[in-house]
């Protein structure tokens, strides 16, 4: 069924639509990923400060993220029409829940011995915050970053089929014509996407854990 | 509004997932159980399990119907490949949760490594293999909705004509039960893990 010569033929011909869809397909990904970050971490942070507001909160996008991907794309379609701007608010739907909850546990998992210690030096609420709360909170931070990531790119492939592009759209039209090695033209940039960016975050993570651990010891 | 219809598809999605989802616990729970044997392979396997699980839904389903063809089995072997992450990984750190304390007191009392693990270890992991479990349902059911596209059957495939024909009365007949699903098996199995870790 799959010819390597004809699969280099197939990548070689559709080098222009492949690189448009790789390039789609990242800017859908960083736009929603970037709106779900700044909108998250905020959001996780005001959490912290209202523990009784957040069960409540984080039951709710527990809820949304458990609703498959297809229904949220299909109703957005219903609601925003076929298009980028339904597939982006998809995907940011999506990414807040991984962030808020990492960003909430985060700050809160972090030992009261140093917050109590900063207040103790003097420092007021916003000083302690952008000084301890968020520098110790920043690894479990980005790990939700990243897994957030990691299933945006993933969702962003079927973003194709509400007209968002990308490259669901590579894989999408190989398999309306059959045309298995395009399909895979399309599916290989986007697992070795999804696997660059979830190693590179992954190594960011433990960079700055190693930073955090050596900061707080010596 | 077509019941019949859609009461068929949702057999065939639970189908699907279930078939997938026992799969990958009867691999996964193994594999957990093993790995606490020989510790050394762990993060090699974790690591192979977790690039699994990165890969995207649709790129999985091409890459294993290569294998397996534009039907069903395909959607059952992808959703065995992305359970096996959350159900061994779940399994692995309940497993090896026991406190030192008790192992120690389990061997004083003479008992043997397979007695150690399936009186003491086993019991205790129980609500962590749920929550593996729990997960990978839940992303099972999603797997099976994508899984038309590959030309299987299920709720996902009256979601799908919905989206094509603009029809969302269609739409809806997949979407909100498949919805539903996934809610209720996240919260029931939810309730289950509580309710057994408080014993």
């Amino acid at each position: 069924m799959i010819g390597v010569t004809e699969f280099i033929d197939t990548v070689v011909r559709n080098q222009a639509f492949i690189l448009r869809s790789t390039g789609r397909h990242l800017l859908i990904c960083a736009a929603a990923l970037l709106a779900g970050t700044a909108v998250a971490v905020p959001a996780g942070v005001l959490l912290s400060y209202h523990k009784k507001a957040a069960g409540a909160v984080l039951t709710v996008f527990s809820v949304i993220n458990t609703v498959p991907s297809m229904v949220l794309l299909g109703a957005a379609m219903i609601l925003f029409g076929l298009g980028v701007a339904p597939s982006v608010a998809v995907l940011f739907l999506y990414s807040l829940l991984p962030i808020l909850r990492s960003t909430y546990t985060g700050i809160t998992g972090i030992d009261p011995r140093y917050i109590k210690a900063a207040s103790g030096m003097g420092m007021n609420r916003r000083q302690i915050l952008l000084g301890v709360k968020l520098p110790l909170a920043a690894p479990s931070v980005i790990s939700g970053v990243r897994l957030s990531a990691v299933y945006v790119i993933s969702w962003a492939t079927l973003a194709a089929f509400i007209g968002g592009g990308g490259l669901g759209d590579v894989i999408w039209i190989g398999l309306q014509s059959y045309n298995f090695h395009l399909v895979f033209c399309g599916a290989i940039p986007a697992t070795v996407l999804a696997l660059l960016v979830s190693w590179a975050l992954n190594r960011v993570v433990r960079a700055v854990q190693k930073h955090v651990d050596g900061g707080v010891t010596s | 509004m077509n019941w019949t219809g859609m009461l068929s598809a949702a057999a065939v999605h639970l189908e699907i997932t279930f078939a997938g989802v026992l799969i990958g616990t009867a691999i996964g729970l193994p594999l957990a159980a093993l790995l606490i044997r020989f510790p050394r392979l762990g993060r090699g396997v974790f690591l192979v399990i977790d690039a699994i699980q990165t890969v995207p839904t649709l790129a999985m389903l091409t890459f294993v119907m290569l294998a397996f063809g534009l039907n069903e089995v395909t959607v059952v072997v992808s959703i065995v490949l992305y359970t096996l992450f959350p159900i061994t990984r779940n399994a692995y750190v309940g497993l090896t949760s026991a406190d030192a304390g008790i192992i120690r007191a389990g061997r004083g009392l003479g008992m043997t490594p397979l007695q150690i693990f399936t009186g003491i270890r086993l019991p205790l992991a129980v609500p962590m293999i749920l929550t593996g479990i729990r997960l990978a349902v839940v992303a099972a059911l999603a797997i099976a909705t994508t899984g038309v596209f590959i030309g299987a059957g299920g709720l996902g495939m009256l979601i799908w004509r919905g989206i094509q024909t603009r029809n969302t009365t269609m739409m809806l007949s997949g979407a909100v039960p498949v919805s539903l699903l996934a809610v209720f098996f996240e919260f029931s199995i939810g309730l289950l893990e509580k309710k057994l870790r408080r014993i």
